[in-house]
């Protein structure tokens, strides 16, 4: 079965997951990312690489912050972007998900930047895309339930290169809820791609997946044994509805056992990084004094974030 | 047999010099044209620093045939406003890495004026572009391509391969 | 009408025949293996060369959608595609809309299928009002209307005073009870195997214990109240081992499992294959083995098809929004003939799972070809393979992970009660070429 995500060159034909790209591929986003990092310092902070196209941010599932994200990195590449933030009460009137996709592609889109609740969501607008004929039309996964959100994944690799110049000899610990994380799942199969030779998940086993080593991670349930000469640490959020309740007994025991604190960080190398997707709970997965602190690079991470979303929109429709 | 590149680059220094505004900036375009500007930019004492462009995310053929895999970025390192602009490149041939360079400029400012200075202008332009300084005009014959080589020495030659 | 099929390759699992002999059918029923009855004059011969002649297949899970989902399938082209498909006798779940939970629904269902070229229709009733899982249905009533058994198809029953008291009742008359073994808490949300797949395809998990603690509650409640008990569809090694072990405790239980859990483990759901879901979901590569040695011992009594035609639009969602379970009348045939020839099985062992094993567990004297059974009988062309296309199923739901898939066995010929239910004109034509 053919990666559906590569054209017949084994080009990138739609960012779907991180699962099963080639590091030569992931290498050369993050390479094309580095001069899109300059545009925002010019007075004109836009460049004409996708005038002309029109890009769908189909959300199906609200998110201000990755909508944003990916308006701007659009905008800046000159394209025409239109917000659709569809709930789900919308396509259950009885309007399938493929139906909305359709009546988006007879209006000539030629991207579709899509967030949706159930895991493999994309891979089924890319699947129908290919069997209606419209294979120039490009899918972007902007995070599809628990399964992927590669372009956060990639941003993270990027921060990462651009600390630490190499992925060869480090060690990098996800700490948090890896059970629900799309997040976590995309860094994990980045990093191991990329060659870091250690990659570790932390957490409490009620946020541990199943069989998660299998993806070729170590599995820590002790924090400061997980954080122990660690050079990247890569917090992830917990979700509100899931500090109290069968998962976890409250945010103040998360916080005293798994939350980021200074005093916890001093496990891990001295020039580590913290890293966290955004947005932070502060005071239930990482303390402010870290947040705010000497080793975060917490604000970078945004801005490397629209490089390289620029990156990955521009390879695609140059494609 | 091909002209000498270090001679064209003094030639074109010397015919640049006369009347030049003391607050003149040079942008050389990867990456042949950053050489030769290079070149200029120390011949001519230059108080500006130079300025590089990869026009890259400028080309009108991008959506034929996408992005190089090696993009550079573009460093202009002072205030383009009302500064006169002398763009350099090695060969001039069609005229449009010329324009993407102009629009890229443009989008970091509204300079007092542009000029262009090229080292080859082989003909077959397909723009209306003319620069103001060339250093030599040579007819190469469509299909081949002629490119500046930087040597181990840092040695500019000029050579002519296959497009 | 009597009908002579001759020269066939006569496979009869329950007579223990595997030999080259004719069959001859008179007023519905098998009238002689072999020779010729004294003045037997045939009104039809079928040729049967190079082919093999078995009983009716007796599919224990085929879902006909009525009444109530007449969108997804209709009685008349589920029928159409089980005759296709070789089988002659199917046991219908009672998730249809509303549930098989009162007589006049269920006599209903009888009467619409009491046609000629049908399947038998042995529908399972509803064990409580709704499959709610509260109230009994009036099972005796229902027994009378038709009902060989009674289920819950995959609704699970949740209180378990609720569970023992149905089953202390069904076991007054001494009906059947058929469950599968699913905890309603555990994997409440899943969608896949809870392993390895699930995990990298960020899908909600549905842990083995979900089955095996449900699978306990059942074999323990079964022991307590004396209850006959079938559990259907089970997924996991584990489950197996579990039933094995409640037969040596004196436990009566049988078991079955569908084709798709016979050749698909999750690795099949690939990049969200919405065809690859089931309830239970498909497990491990290791689990998958078990159950195909289990079904190859007997350990498990039979295989079905689990037929669960879907429309379109329900299976084309995201992988955990798509309606689980495939159409598979047309391919039980065929996918017992694959393990067969994977596990290098004698033909009649594996056709047992599907005729007279499949009876046994339905409690009919069906799936034979013994004289003086009725005259429901199979033929197929083992040498033949065909390749699974929508325009290839009869059936409605055109929903299976095996589209694409090239398969072994054609069905020529179908005889329900004597009467030709159906004949593959394409396999006719090529098979007069072949001898000609």
């Amino acid at each position: 079965m053919r990666n559906p995500q590569l054209n017949r060159n084994g080009g990138l034909q739609h960012l779907l997951t991180i699962d099963g790209l080639p590091p030569e591929i992931l290498t050369a986003i993050l390479d094309t990312a580095a001069p899109f990092t300059e545009v925002a310092e010019r007075e004109v902070k836009k460049l004409p690489l996708l005038r002309g196209k029109s890009v769908f941010n189909l959300f199906f599932e609200s998110s201000t912050r990755t909508r944003t994200t990916f308006e701007i990195a659009a905008k800046r590449l000159s394209a025409d972007v239109i917000n659709l933030n569809i709930s789900t009460s919308s396509t259950s009137k009885g309007e399938t998900l493929l139906d909305t996709v359709d009546n988006l592609s007879a209006m000539q889109a030629d991207m579709f930047v899509v967030r949706h609740a159930s895991s493999g969501a994309p891979f089924l607008i890319a699947q129908h895309l290919a069997a209606m004929g419209l294979e120039h039309i490009h899918v972007i996964n902007a995070g599809d339930g628990r399964h992927a959100h590669p372009t956060q994944g990639l941003l993270d690799m990027y921060t990462i290169r651009h600390y630490k110049q190499s992925f060869a000899n480090l060690v990098v610990a996800i700490v948090g809820d890896v059970l629900h994380s799309r997040v976590a799942r995309s860094q994990i199969h980045a990093l191991i791609a990329l060659g870091v030779p250690e990659v570790r998940v932390i957490g409490p086993k009620t946020l541990i997946p199943t069989d998660v080593d299998k993806l070729g991670v170590r599995v820590f349930h002790d924090m400061r044994a997980g954080l122990r000469d660690v050079d990247v640490v890569m917090m992830l959020r917990l979700q509100n509805e899931r500090m109290q309740g069968a998962l976890l007994p409250s945010p103040q025991e998360f916080f005293k056992y798994y939350g980021l604190t200074a005093d916890k960080l001093e496990c891990a190398r001295p020039d580590a990084i913290v890293m966290h997707p955004g947005p932070m709970n502060r005071g239930v997965e990482i303390d402010s004094a870290v947040a705010d602190g000497p080793h975060a690079v917490i604000l970078p991470q945004v801005t490397f974030g629209i490089a390289v979303r620029m990156a990955v929109m521009s390879m695609l429709a140059g494609g | 047999m091909l002209p000498d590149a270090e001679r064209l680059c003094g030639a074109l220094a010397e015919s640049l010099r006369p009347g030049l505004p003391p607050d003149t900036a040079l942008v050389g375009i990867h990456t042949g044209g950053v050489w030769v500007a290079e070149r200029l930019h120390a011949a001519l004492g230059l108080k500006t620093p130079l300025g590089r462009l990869d026009v890259s995310f400028y080309r009108d053929d991008f959506s034929r045939s996408g992005l190089h895999p090696q993009i550079k970025s573009s460093d202009i390192p002072f205030e383009v406003n009302d500064r006169p602009i002398i763009i350099v490149d090695d060969v001039l041939y069609t005229g449009r890495t010329i324009r993407a360079a102009m629009n890229e400029i443009f989008d970091y400012g509204r300079p007092a004026r542009v000029d262009l200075a090229v080292l080859i202008d082989r003909g077959g332009r397909e723009l209306p572009i003319c620069p103001r300084w060339t250093a030599q005009a040579l007819q190469v014959e469509p299909g081949r391509n002629l490119q500046l080589e930087r040597g181990e020495a840092g040695i500019l030659t000029l050579r002519l391969i296959d497009a | 009408m009597k009908i002579h099929i001759k020269n066939g390759r006569l496979i009869d699992p329950s007579g223990g025949i595997d030999a080259q002999a004719d069959l001859f059918i008179a007023a519905g029923r098998i009238a002689a293996v072999g020779a010729a009855p004294d003045g037997f004059a045939a009104n039809r011969v079928i040729d049967a060369t190079g082919r093999v002649v078995c009983p009716g297949l007796v599919d224990l899970a085929a879902r006909l959608r009525e009444p109530g989902f007449e969108y997804k399938a209709t009685l008349e082209s589920e029928m159409a595609a089980a005759a296709a498909g070789g089988v002659t006798s199917l046991a219908c779940p009672p998730d249809t809309d509303p549930p098989l939970d009162e007589p006049g629904l269920v006599e209903m269902l009888k009467h619409r299928a009491r046609h000629p070229g049908f399947a038998h229709v042995y529908p399972v009733g509803a064990l409580t009002l709704g499959l709610a899982g509260e109230r009994l249905t009036e099972m005796a009533e229902l027994h009378e209307a038709g009902c060989i058994a009674f289920g819950q198809a995959h609704a699970p029953v949740v209180d378990t005073l609720v569970l023992m008291r149905a089953m202390q009742y069904a076991a007054t008359f001494d009906f059947p009870v058929w469950l599968q073994a699913q905890d309603p808490f555990l994997g409440r949300d899943g969608v896949a195997h809870d392993g390895e797949v699930a995990t990298r395809l960020g899908l909600p998990g549905i842990p083995v214990s979900a089955e095996t603690i449900a699978l306990s509650t059942l074999l323990q409640l079964a022991r307590d109240t004396g209850v006959r008990i079938h559990i259907t569809r089970i997924s996991s090694a584990a489950a197996l081992e579990m039933i094995v072990a409640a037969r040596a405790s004196g436990i009566a239980a049988t078991c079955d499992i569908s084709i798709n859990h016979l050749h698909l483990s999750d690795a099949d759901i690939g990049y969200f294959n919405p065809h690859a879901r089931f309830a239970p979901p498909l497990r491990d590569r290791r689990d998958c083995d078990a159950l195909r040695r289990g079904l190859a011992g007997g350990a498990i009594n039979a295989l079905c098809s689990d037929h669960a035609p879907v429309d379109d639009d329900a299976k084309q969602a995201p992988f955990g929004e798509a309606a689980p379970g495939a159409s598979g009348l047309e391919l039980l045939l065929p996918l017992t003939l694959k393990w067969a020839g994977e596990m290098k099985l004698p033909l009649g062992q594996a056709l047992a799972r599907i005729t007279s094993d499949a009876a046994r567990v339905l409690g009919l004297a069906a799936g034979t070809l013994a004289v003086g059974a009725v005259a429901d009988v199979c033929i197929f062309d083992l040498r033949g393979s065909f390749r699974v296309t929508r325009e290839s199923l009869r059936s409605q739901g055109k929903n299976t992970p095996f589209l694409g898939r090239e398969l072994p066995g054609r069905v020529c010929c179908t005889l329900i009660e004597g009467h030709v239910a159906f004949e593959n004109e394409v396999s006719e034509k090529t098979h007069a070429r072949l001898r000609g």
